[in-house]
């Protein structure tokens, strides 16, 4: 795309030269030939094409070199009309010195030389018009609508139509030429309205665009006249004034430039006043981009007292912001020790509030935020407080030197300056919680995990005993544990924990369990030495209000008997394959933790059970009985025990999925709300 | 939820638990046990209306039967429903914490030493 446009202004460029070469050639080798009688006469139309052409050319070459108009560059393309300019009047007035030069002398007379010489001429006042005509469609199609589009294509084929209408070679002043001229002069009017670009300069740019615009007025002028001299020699074959198109360009060049400069002069009274929209506009998006383009809260209140400051004209300011009861402080032309004699001054009491972070967003009343200081440097002051989800967090005041000198207006822009920079922070906030609770959920699943691993994997199994075990926690983590601790070949301890309380804490309590489990392992403890020796140890790091129930079986797979102590945990159901029922373990116990000190082994008491074949024990914790309907029902003892007898022919995989389908159909929608545990031991 | 209320008859503080204890509620009971232990030396607990206590509830008790010991405290639990004792039993904390069936039994259990 870039090549083929550079080849359009080159290839146009040669264009232009080749064809006003051509032109000023046929041209003055027709008036030769005229004039030596040579030959016939050469007809006058190949002059008329290459000078049509030189035109085009000139017009393609010109719009691929101006540029578009963008807010920036308007004073640049002002500069090219003036740079253009400059270039073709020194042809110009180069020609005019020559002519000056030979006043008298036969030269200035000689009509060839003076075609010639008006050919260069020409040639000059062709590319200045055309490039000044082309920098002025810019300006015009700046901000366009459809129907300025539209307008502007009319105009502009109109124009091209007049450069076939000028082959006719109508004189200056006859009846078809002045028809075209008023046509077309109709449209430039009607376009010259359009000058929106002149908003959008500054005061200095405005002046700078007078000037230029004047001095392509000048320059115009002074072609204007110049051509008209050429004419008055009476040599000219081909005057450019009689052709429409270069007519009705400096009629609309004209025009533009007059409409553009009485419009600038009669903006640059409110120039200043855009130019301070403008900055608050600039200043609001600074602000409401301060904390997502990774900016710091200090540089959001820097940024804040700054444009608030320039906006309202302050003498000074002061932006306290207080931060964990911690106050910090952005002065302007202020010391810190000034501050507290500042406000003991303020008179209005809704000012005082605010100053002292007393502000109650809810509280009705006066609200007035502008106010006088007594006997101070400062007269003025206007103080509005930051707000973060309706809580003040700081306050902004301004100070000026003379009275009254805030005005509701400007209190709209501090207004809407503070609750921008407030968005910003309260967002900065929220994405800084929003990360940080993100944070907490990946560790609460690294907890997850962790905890996972701490309860088995699979059940060892032997050849005289069956295991199935499951846990849930009702959060992330719980408080339940049970694991299968393999003795030997034959003996093997199977225990139930429950922590009380969930989550969390829980989990730690079950996670130091089982290591104070693992390491009693060890021992070769009877059961109750085993609970007693681990009440000891557990009581030293639970704390006061938690304890721990617990069920601990030392079991002979071989001989099928059975010692064990119940902790406070929920009595084991067992199933006796012999009189086909299921019944619970009554037995006697204290939670660990419940009595911290040895007087905890008379709570306990170790008991024994003789098992057989196809007997099955069934371990759980109080999340299954406890668990409840909507009706407040809870399944309960009997509800297990139930269920079990329902399954018991099954293996013990199946029991525990089938009693916990059973449980879920009664909970019906409820959820559980406790961690919960099943454990199903099976001899063979 | 729970509702619990506060009464002094003569020398005794009197605690009312009604409805459920569970880990958010057990709190309230909490503090009126702290404002109990302040208050008097002979503390009764009408548990008559409390439907559920959670091991969270019951970790509350556990935690002031060191203090009670130490102060010479005197505390009695009466009235609890049948689902409720039965939790204390298998915890094993009837044995460490004087329970009786009626307010009247639980008076004069609270005044015996």
């Amino acid at each position: 795309m870039q090549v083929s446009q550079k080849f359009k202004i080159r290839s146009s460029f040669f264009a232009g030269v080749l064809s006003w070469i051509l032109f000023t050639f046929f041209d003055v080798y027709a008036l030769f030939l005229e004039r030596y009688k040579m030959r016939e006469e050469l007809s006058d139309t190949m002059p008329q094409i290459f000078l049509t052409l030189f035109i085009a050319s000139t017009l393609v070459y010109y719009r691929y070199k101006i540029t578009k108009a963008e807010s920036i560059n308007f004073i640049d393309l002002l500069w090219q009309v003036f740079i253009t300019g400059l270039i073709t009047t020194l042809v110009s007035l180069t020609i005019q010195s020559f002519f000056l030069l030979f006043d008298g002398n036969t030269i200035t007379t000689n009509e060839i030389i003076v075609n010639l010489l008006y050919h260069f001429y020409g040639g000059a006042v062709i590319v200045y018009i055309v490039s000044t005509f082309v920098v002025w469609k810019r300006l015009i199609l700046y901000q366009k609508s459809k129907n300025l589009i539209q307008l502007w294509g009319f105009f502009e084929y109109a124009l091209y139509g007049s450069l076939i209408f000028d082959f006719f070679g109508f004189e200056f002043a006859s009846n078809n030429f002045l028809i075209a001229l008023v046509f077309i002069t109709g449209f430039s009017v009607v376009l010259s309205f359009n000058l929106k670009w002149i908003a959008y300069l500054n005061f200095k740019q405005k002046w700078k665009s007078i000037l230029f615009i004047l001095l392509s007025a000048i320059y115009l002028y002074h072609f204007l006249v110049n051509l008209n001299n050429f004419s008055a020699r009476g040599v000219i074959v081909i005057d450019m004034m009689d052709r429409v198109f270069v007519v009705a360009i400096f009629i609309f060049i004209f025009l533009y430039a007059v409409f553009a400069i009485l419009v600038t002069l009669f903006n640059l009274p409110t120039s200043s006043v855009f130019e301070r929209k403008l900055k608050e506009a600039v200043d609001f998006q600074k602000l409401s981009q301060a904390i997502p383009s990774g900016q710091s809260e200090e540089q959001t209140y820097e940024i804040l007292l700054e444009s608030s400051m320039s906006a309202v004209f302050a003498d000074a300011a002061w932006l306290e912001v207080k931060n964990a009861g911690e106050s910090s402080y952005y002065l302007r032309n202020l010391e810190k020790e000034d501050i507290g004699s500042l406000k003991s001054n303020i008179k209005t009491e809704h000012i005082q509030r605010v100053v002292n972070f007393e502000f109650d967003p809810h509280q009705v009343g006066s609200q007035k935020i502008i106010g006088t200081l007594k006997s101070n440097q400062y007269r003025s002051i206007l103080a509005l407080p930051v707000l973060i989800k309706n809580e003040q967090i700081g306050c902004l005041v301004l100070l000026q030197e003379v009275s009254d000198a805030f005005n509701k207006e400007m209190v709209e822009i501090i207004r809407t300056f503070v609750s921008q920079a407030s968005i910003s922070l309260e967002n900065a906030r929220l994405l800084g919680e929003a990360i940080e609770n993100e944070r907490y959920k990946e560790q609460l699943n690294i907890a997850k995990s962790v905890q996972k691993s701490l309860l088995p994997d699979k059940l060892e199994e032997s050849d005289c005993l069956e295991i199935a075990g499951f846990s849930m926690a009702a959060d992330e983590v719980g408080g339940d544990y049970y694991d299968l601790l393999k003795y030997s070949e034959d003996r093997f301890g199977l225990i139930v924990g429950d922590v009380s309380g969930k989550g969390t804490s829980a989990a730690f309590n079950m996670a130091q369990m089982k290591g104070v489990f693992y390491s009693l392992a060890q021992l070769n403890l009877s059961p109750k030495e085993f609970i007693s020796k681990a009440n000891l140890a557990l009581s030293r790091c639970l704390e006061k209000s938690s304890f721990i129930t617990t069920s601990y079986f030392d079991i002979n797979a071989r001989t099928k008997e059975i010692k064990f102590v119940r902790a406070g945990h929920c009595p084991t159901l067992v199933y006796c394959q012999e009189d086909k029922t299921a019944r619970y373990l009554e037995t006697k116990g204290m939670g660990i933790g419940l009595l911290r000190n040895e007087s905890y082994d008379q709570f306990i008491e170790e008991n024994t059970l003789k098992l057989t074949t196809g007997d099955i024990l069934l371990l759980y914790t109080d999340g299954i009985t406890e668990a409840s309907n909507s009706e407040g029902q809870q399944f309960g003892e009997e509800g297990l025990q139930l269920s079990f007898s329902k399954h018991v022919h099954k293996a013990p995989h199946e029991i525990e999925q089938s009693i916990i389908k059973d449980l879920f159909d009664f909970m019906g929608d409820e959820k559980l709300d406790d961690d919960y545990t099943l454990v199903i031991l099976k001899m063979k | 939820m729970v509702e619990i209320t506060e009464e002094s008859k003569d020398d005794i503080f009197l605690i009312r638990v009604k409805g459920e204890i569970d880990a958010s509620s057990s709190i309230h009971l909490d503090n009126a046990l702290q404002s109990a232990m302040k208050g008097s030396n002979k503390i009764l607990v009408d548990l008559t209306r409390l439907e559920y206590i959670s091991s969270a509830g019951l970790g509350v008790f556990i935690s002031y039967i060191e203090d009670l010991k130490k102060t010479a405290t005197q505390m009695v639990l009466f009235g609890m429903q049948e689902k409720v004792m039965q939790v204390f039993e298998i915890l094993g904390l009837s044995n460490l914490i004087t329970i009786g069936a009626t307010e009247e039994e639980a008076m004069t259990l609270v005044n015996e030493s």
